[in-house]
């Protein structure tokens, strides 16, 4: 695949945007550059990107650090992957604009350890871009000097958890850290550190040649630029779908870009930011304009979170689907904190005695206070992650619940 | 009210290194050097490094450990309470392919199920099991990022997508 090579990036426009910054920007331009485009963390929290630059001191003595979070885990999401498969070295662009915004000399991705093949692939771009004295020492003959190092992960979701992250990246267990001190102030090796995801970085390059209020324009006043749409499950056309931030209907996404309900089936329910999301009822999304941005997808019922579509058909019962995802969530729990360690470990026996023809009819309360006694009270955001799809699903679909309560009884 | 006294047995013999450390070739621990080289602080190479004892002996068995405590100044528990943390670190011996079959819920949705039992008949073994003859390991595994060419599993690191039970039957027998 070509789209790989630094020659076909560099056709097309690639490593300008450095070459732009490193001639005529200084730092904090950068910075205001990014802040102006209204970019925001393409992770899953949406935190926006330039804030979050501009919390690293800049009367620091401690080396700097940008870590590029690539341990893609999200259930339902994939599009860092695609990313990382065709474009490496924009990849590779958007960090050193971020290494020079901070001051940073050395940088890290890292991967998920199931990525093997995409550390390859950017291992060969990087060498790649080395060789041509656009990493490492002077790097277009200016004084600015940056390397970025592949690191690998080894099989543990947590560690898209920014802290919990830099918990690994040390040889660590990865557990999560107490905030604050957030990375910014004490990241990797107690120095100030800033963690993004691969989307969020890729999106900076072009930040820098549009300039950001062009950015910004391209989505909506607080969610700027475009967004990369995994989509999965019951659709005609699954795959990654690039749309402008504040695209105007979610329904006419699922129902035309990608193809509609695979086989005819009629829709029944869509998790649209990966698995860690308030799942919606089609009547949710069925003629409701439901706007695909930040805030649009609040007020539709859920979050943008990580943009991973899960297209569930009229056959799924949601029952089954919940407990699929509890499962992920008890075995991906850290065992740090006791209400995410035990609760999701109690979601799963509760799921499996109900399965098993145990189940009783306040069986639906009960997973509601086991959620209640878990969101908000865990350590980090895996938690909440764990309780929020059992909490819209018992809501929004109680019927599959209680087909199951009443059959068992 | 008398309290029993409590007996503290001490430890028969202190706690030694296994005697046998493994060895690895001058090109191997080249490779090992350059990973240790990216890193200000050597503990952050574990990883890397364990994939790499992994990939040479199998497993991490207890002279691979041994040797990366020593190579990384830790202690042996240092090194377990990592390994033990991720789940493609493995400290029991697994088969020379393992089939990684994703079972979160893109997948799910996909047949994942059927891919796993298909799986689990033609190599005649259970999940969590390896084969008598030590070829394949079959284990469920949580989303690898596959879901829109669900539904998948990865072999060692190989991905294979969009599975059906004849692409199954493909790949398996096309395994040297």
């Amino acid at each position: 695949m070509n789209s790989r090579s630094l020659d076909v990036y560099r056709q097309n426009g690639g490593y300008e945007a450095i070459k732009k910054v490193l001639d005529s920007m200084s730092p904090d331009d950068v910075i205001n550059e990014v802040k102006k485009s209204a970019l925001r963390g393409r992770g899953g929290a949406g935190f926006p990107t330039g804030m979050k630059w501009s919390f690293v001191p800049k009367d620091s003595p401690k080396p700097k650090y940008v870590v590029c979070n690539a341990d893609e885990s999200e259930p339902g999401t994939f599009k860092d992957r695609y990313l990382m498969e065709r474009d490496p070295h924009m990849l590779i662009e958007g960090i050193l604009i971020a290494a020079y915004a901070l001051g940073a000399k050395t940088n890290y991705i890292y991967t998920r350890g199931e990525y093997k093949y995409l550390i390859d692939i950017m291992d060969v771009a990087l060498d790649e871009a080395r060789a041509a004295g656009l990493l490492g020492d002077k790097i277009l003959g200016t004084d600015f000097s940056s390397e970025i190092y592949t690191h690998t992960g080894a099989g543990a979701y947590i560690c898209g958890e920014e802290t919990a992250l830099l918990s690994s990246l040390e040889g660590m267990r990865g557990h999560p850290r107490m905030k604050p001190p957030f990375p910014a102030v004490s990241g990797l090796y107690a120095a100030p550190t800033v963690v993004n995801n691969v989307e969020t970085l890729t999106a900076v390059p072009d930040i820098i040649k549009m300039g950001g209020e062009a950015y910004q324009k391209l989505g909506t006043e607080k969610s700027g630029g475009t967004k990369l749409w995994s989509v999965s499950g019951h659709v005609d056309r699954p795959g990654v779908y690039e749309l402008p931030m504040g695209y105007d209907d979610m329904e006419n996404f699922i129902m035309e870009d990608c193809g509609g309900i695979a086989n005819g089936k009629q829709l029944k329910a869509v998790i649209p930011g990966g698995s860690s999301v308030y799942i919606m009822r089609a009547d949710q999304i069925i003629g409701k304009d439901v706007r695909m941005d930040y805030e649009g997808l609040v007020g539709g019922g859920s979050m943008v979170g990580s943009g991973g579509f899960i297209v569930m058909d009229e056959t799924v019962d949601i029952f089954e689907s919940t407990k699929n995802l509890t499962e992920f969530y008890k075995h991906e729990s850290c065992g740090w904190c006791t209400p995410c360690r035990e609760g999701t470990d109690w979601l799963v026996k509760i799921f499996k005695r109900i399965e098993n023809g145990g189940g009783r009819p306040e069986d639906a309360q009960l997973l509601l206070d086991l959620c209640d006694n878990i969101e908000g009270k865990s350590f980090c955001p895996l938690g909440d992650a764990a309780a929020w799809p059992i909490q819209s699903a018992v809501k929004r679909f109680p019927e599959d619940f209680e087909k199951h309560l009443v059959n068992s009884a | 009210m008398s309290q029993q006294p409590i007996n503290i047995q001490p430890l028969s013999q202190p706690v030694q290194m296994p005697d046998e450390i493994a060895t690895f070739s001058p090109e191997v621990e080249a490779e090992i050097d350059r990973h240790l080289a990216k890193y200000p602080v050597m503990r952050s190479a574990i990883l890397p490094l364990m994939f790499i004892v992994q990939r040479e002996r199998g497993y991490l068995d207890p002279p691979g450990v041994s040797y990366l405590a020593k190579r990384l100044n830790l202690r042996i528990t240092d090194i377990w309470e990592v390994a033990t943390f991720y789940s493609m670190l493995h400290l029991k011996p697994i088969g020379k392919y393992h089939i990684q079959v994703c079972k979160t819920l893109s997948c799910k949705l996909l047949g994942a199920d059927k891919i796993t039992k298909y799986c689990a008949e033609r190599l005649g073994i259970k999940v969590g099991e390896t084969t008598a003859d030590g070829r394949f390991s079959l284990s469920e595994v949580e989303c690898l990022g596959s879901c829109g060419t669900a539904p998948m599993f990865q072999i060692n690191f190989d991905y294979h997508e969009n599975l059906t039970q004849e692409k199954v039957a493909q790949i398996l027998d096309s395994l040297p």
